[in-house]
């Protein structure tokens, strides 16, 4: 199927799912697909710079609390619409990761990891004695009264959105996936040495990936102010956004675009379960013993599995 | 006039009707009315959190014991929100969507509250918050109530009693140092003491916050101790509320007044950790057993609570936050008793219109939906010897230094005098 | 703000005793992540393990919690060359021990701060000791001995890792192992071995750091995560796979964190840390002692 092709099959399945779910009459529907929704961004965005390129990005709380509090920034000083704050939060997350990359992805894969690390802490601790966003005490973004295209609420509109800027990034990684690039980038997580010497330009490659990766990573988090109403550090910085962008794509597998939107909508959807069914220590638990089962019996996650399976079946 | 035939068929009609009426009638009895909440049951204010979900099964046992409310049983439904805000909005929804809860409360503390306010405001809920520091200030939401007794302005109420009690002092002070933890209660409390300093004309000689997970706090209190100053103003949470006053007994801080807006020795695990540590310290309590002459309701709760506490393995004092949970769902009670049904808008309009007795005492709301009056007392530890638990339960200790109709002493100036 | 010599004295002397507590939590990385190329997240996780240990032993008998985690280190040992043999088998042999390792390690992180929880619940938990509310003064400069007994303790244990690693034929495998696994085969030395003693030792190093975490500090389950960034911010600080580097990174960001409070504004301290790490990583990839 050809970029295009995909981009407009996924757009409209996008609207249609997005049309057809506006009819359930609950809203928890709508808040608890809002989450998986942020999930499968963030999964499908670290894994065009982790999957494709083996760099691991422990950072991804900052990028997706820069996207957020872009979207504060806007709405404290010109009252923007959600519209501005999603392109802004983008651009924005997206230059923080190409200077991160520039930086550090020189080194070895492993520094760049805890470099992103050390970002995150400079960037929290930046927001928090940033006033103007609220900073340590907290922003309120409230909800606008009107709300567009008739739905009947704020909740149904940023789930649409959250659904369409889903869809996008899944186009965006499977473009990557499938171009030159994708090849060059593939090369890198094999043998990065080897990559260099074909002529494979590496650093570059890694840089735009990194810049990809963090830009969508910020456009998660340009909803979540609306979603919340009120957003303060810690829960914008929240340690569980590094780690399920690291789960999800490891759990649903690494090699293409589909393993972190298998692994998210499971996880995600999983989380949300056992939230409301038993107590969350349970929730942390699942994720650890997941992640700890799927690395150790199934390193390529379950997207490994159906590769196998077809194997299997095409022999 | 009607035919005998009609008669016959509307007899059984009304037979059937009859019976299917007593059918949903009991059916309708039993269903439970349900009230649903989030509560912090794992995270960092977990602590707290369970001692405020006990507080609120022991109201709901008491009355289902009385036969429930509006005839039907009365049922809580809860979730842990992990004091992350991110978890709110699904779990609100989920209760009220799903659940189907007839009545929603909030969680333990602000971060938790404002974000299930715009659910709250779009189903037009009556919402009773748990502790939250001036939620409604940007929300102005009119069925929202709040049951700490933080007063109708709680930015600066809040930090009021501290400086009354300062201002007493014999020769007036002149500087003070504001310092308090990154977080969203702290920096809300030093605004309000900000306020207070530029009315009474104080000078500012050092006012920075600190991260909550800070290691070493002492070089925080030297640099404090540096700038000379005659009070200390606090605002932290339980972990730096403990580093802070370790700090400042090692440093041996010299000044007049320390401390104001610690959260944490109000519950006994900080109580009995810092112990003598906590001599001289100002602060804030909801309680203290040296006027329980003037809070005659709270014995009533504390029967029925402390026991349980020592069992389930939470706050075994409960003088601060618990009593106001149930408070919280007493108001509702006397509410829903009141209107004789579920209507929100009666709901709200019958809270804001009446007064309600509860184990927390008379408590009455203002237009923003906080108490009426502040009654947070502002106080001072004195003489605590050992870590033993059993001194904080008798009179002696604790000093009321201001709302004054609750005063018991004045402020023992200056805080070093106290530790000898 | 008028600079003393008292101020700077004791703004030294609390940097110092700071990093030597941040150099008994980070030696382990040292070894495992800096020698043994083992991104060993759950460090942390290990250490406030530790902490409770020595929080259980002192609630119940009012054992000093120092000297009961060093009593107990012979099973974080064991702990350790468990959990390596499991690495190795799932990963290493495999060669795909970067990532999935992580990731493994991160699993590990969650299950003992969820197995924490559920033994002892969320609350903080303090020990009692003799000298915890102690402080010894020297003219205007203060030891307060809750930091300052550790310091000693982690100093003792530092330079006695150093020692081994440079002294001992097994040590200088251990350094060998990070540089030329063919070379101590040939030398007749099992290399996988070699990095299970040493990884055991690290995760032994992290138990006493527990001990030492509650002795400064209340502690409950979760604030383990706080510490990740720090162990190896630390540890890529001083230069990977040098003892000496990671004291010296240790001392690094205890200085600057408490002069940071004591001079500018302890909110930016964290930032002044891990801004330094930055640095380092972008200007001098190789640490401060690196080689």
């Amino acid at each position: 199927m050809s970029n295009k092709v995909f981009a407009f099959v996924a757009l409209a399945v996008a609207l249609a799912l997005a049309a057809v779910t506006q009819l359930i009459p609950n809203e928890y529907f709508f808040t608890a697909a809002y989450t998986v929704l942020l999930f499968v961004i963030l999964a499908t965005a670290w894994n065009i710079l982790g999957g494709y390129t083996g760099y691991v990005n422990f950072g991804s709380a900052a990028f997706f609390a820069i996207g957020a509090y872009t979207t504060v920034f806007f709405y404290n000083a010109f009252k923007a619409p959600l519209a501005v704050g999603i392109v802004a939060g983008t651009l924005v997350a997206g230059l923080a990761g190409l200077g991160l990359g520039y930086l550090t992805l020189r080194l070895r894969g492993v520094f760049f990891a805890i470099a992103s690390l050390a970002l995150a802490v400079v960037l929290y601790v930046f927001v928090v004695n940033w006033d103007y966003v609220g900073g340590a005490r907290g922003a309120y973004v409230l909800q606008p009264r009107e709300i567009p295209f008739g739905m009947p609420r704020y909740i149904h509109l940023i789930y649409s959105v959250q659904l369409l800027m889903a869809a996008f990034a899944l186009v965006v990684a499977r473009a990557i996936e499938k171009s030159t690039m994708g090849r060059g980038l593939a090369a890198i997580r094999d043998d990065e040495l080897a990559a260099e010497c074909s002529g494979v330009p590496t650093l570059r490659l890694k840089i735009f990936s990194t810049m990809v990766s963090c830009a969508l990573m910020g456009m998660a988090g340009t909803t979540f102010p609306y979603y919340l109403s009120y957003i303060e550090p810690s829960s914008a910085f929240s340690l569980s956004y590094a780690v399920n962008s690291i789960a999800m794509p490891l759990i649903g597998g690494m090699m293409s675009w589909m393993g972190p939107l298998i692994g998210a909508v499971l996880l995600g959807t999983v989380q949300q379960v056992v939230q409301v069914t038993v107590s969350s220590a349970w929730n942390l638990l699942i994720v650890g013993v997941l992640l700890v089962l799927f690395v150790t019996l199934a390193p390529n996650g379950i997207m490994g599995w159906v590769d196998a399976w077809r194997r299997r079946k095409g022999r | 006039m009607l035919g005998n035939g009609v008669v016959g068929i509307s007899r059984r009609v009304l037979g059937a009707l009859v019976i299917g009426f007593a059918l949903s009638g009991t059916a309708l009895a039993q269903q439970p009315l349900k009230i649903g909440f989030g509560m912090s049951l794992t995270g960092p204010l977990a602590g707290n959190g369970k001692a405020a979900l006990i507080s609120m099964q022991i109201w709901a046992e008491d009355v289902n014991a009385k036969g429930g409310l509006l005839g039907r049983k009365v049922e809580l439904v809860y979730y842990d929100d992990q004091t992350n805000p991110a978890t709110v909005p699904s779990l609100y929804s989920k209760l009220l969507d799903v659940d189907k809860v007839d009545l929603v409360v909030s969680g333990y503390g602000t971060a938790v509250i404002a974000p299930a306010m715009p659910l709250m405001m779009q189903r037009n809920m009556a919402f009773m918050g748990l502790f939250g520091l001036n939620v409604n200030s940007k929300f102005k939401y009119d069925r929202y109530f709040q049951i700490m007794p933080a007063g109708p302005d709680p930015a600066v109420d809040w930090t009021r009693g501290y400086f009354e009690a300062a201002m007493a002092l014999n020769p007036k002070p002149g500087t003070v140092a504001l310092v308090g933890a990154d977080a969203e209660y702290p920096h809300l409390a030093l605004e309000g003491a900000r306020v207070h300093v530029k009315r009474l004309g104080l000078k500012v000689v050092y006012d920075k916050t600190y991260p909550p997970n800070t290691v070493d706090y002492s070089p925080i209190v030297r640099a404090i101790q540096a700038t000379n100053p005659d009070l200390v103003y606090l605002a932290s949470y339980p972990p730096d509320s403990a580093g802070m006053v370790r700090a400042a007994n090692e440093v041996g801080l010299k000044t007049r007044m320390f401390g104001g807006g610690l959260v944490g020795p109000q519950f006994a695990a900080l109580k009995t950790q810092l112990g003598p540590l906590l001599n001289g310290v100002i602060n804030y309590e909801a309680y203290a057993p040296d006027i329980n002459r003037k809070f005659p309701f709270l014995d009533q709760f504390l029967a029925k609570y402390q026991g349980r506490a020592v069992k389930e393995g939470v706050d075994p004092l409960g003088f601060y936050l618990p009593p106001y949970a149930y408070a919280m769902m007493q108001v509702l009670e006397q509410a829903i008793k009141a209107t004789g049904g579920l209507d929100q808008a009666k709901l709200a309009d019958y809270m804001h219109a009446y007064e309600f007795d509860t184990y927390v005492g008379k408590v009455r709301f203002a237009r923003n939906g906080e108490w009426s009056v502040p009654r947070m007392l502002t106080v001072q530890y004195h003489g605590i010897g050992g870590n033993d638990l059993e001194q904080w339960t008798k009179p002696g200790h604790v000093t009321v230094l201001y709302p004054n109709e609750y005063k018991t002493g004045a402020v023992k100036a200056p805080y070093h005098e106290n530790k000898k | 703000m008028e600079i003393s010599t008292a101020l700077l004295l004791n703004a030294i002397i609390a940097g110092l005793l700071l990093g030597g507590f941040y150099a008994a939590m980070s030696v382990g990385i040292s070894i495992s992540f800096g020698m043994l190329d083992v991104v060993n997240i759950a460090h942390p996780a290990f250490i406030i393990l530790g902490s409770y240990i020595a929080y259980i032993v002192n609630d119940r008998f009012g054992f000093d919690p120092i000297v009961v985690s060093v009593v107990v280190s012979p099973l974080f040992f064991l702990l350790g060359m468990v959990l390596y043999r499991i690495y190795y088998v799932c990963f290493e042999r495999r060669g795909q021990e970067s990532l999935r390792g992580l990731a493994f390690f991160f699993g590990i992180l969650f299950i003992t701060e969820v197995a924490l929880v559920l033994i002892f619940g969320v609350d903080y938990r303090m020990v009692s000791t003799r000298y915890g509310d102690v402080t010894w003064r020297a003219g205007a400069v203060d030891f307060p001995m809750r930091l300052a007994v550790p310091f000693l303790v982690s100093m003792t244990m530092v330079i006695g890792v150093q020692v081994f690693l440079t002294r001992t034929f097994f040590g200088r495998a251990v350094l060998a192992v990070a540089q030329d696994q063919l070379a101590l085969r040939l030398m007749g030395v099992d290399p996988v071995r070699v990095k299970e003693l040493a990884f055991a030792l690290s995760i032994a190093t992290a138990g006493v750091a527990g001990a030492f975490l509650i002795v400064i500090q209340p502690v409950q389950p979760a604030i383990g995560r706080e510490f990740i960034g720090l162990v190896f911010a630390v540890c890529v600080l001083g230069g990977m796979g040098s003892i000496l580097g990671t004291l010296l990174g240790a001392f690094v960001l205890g200085l600057a964190e408490s002069f940071t409070s004591t001079f500018f504004g302890p909110s930016w301290a964290p930032a002044v840390s891990f801004g330094l790490l930055l640095a380092t990583l972008a200007f001098r990839p190789s640490g401060l002692l690196g080689r």
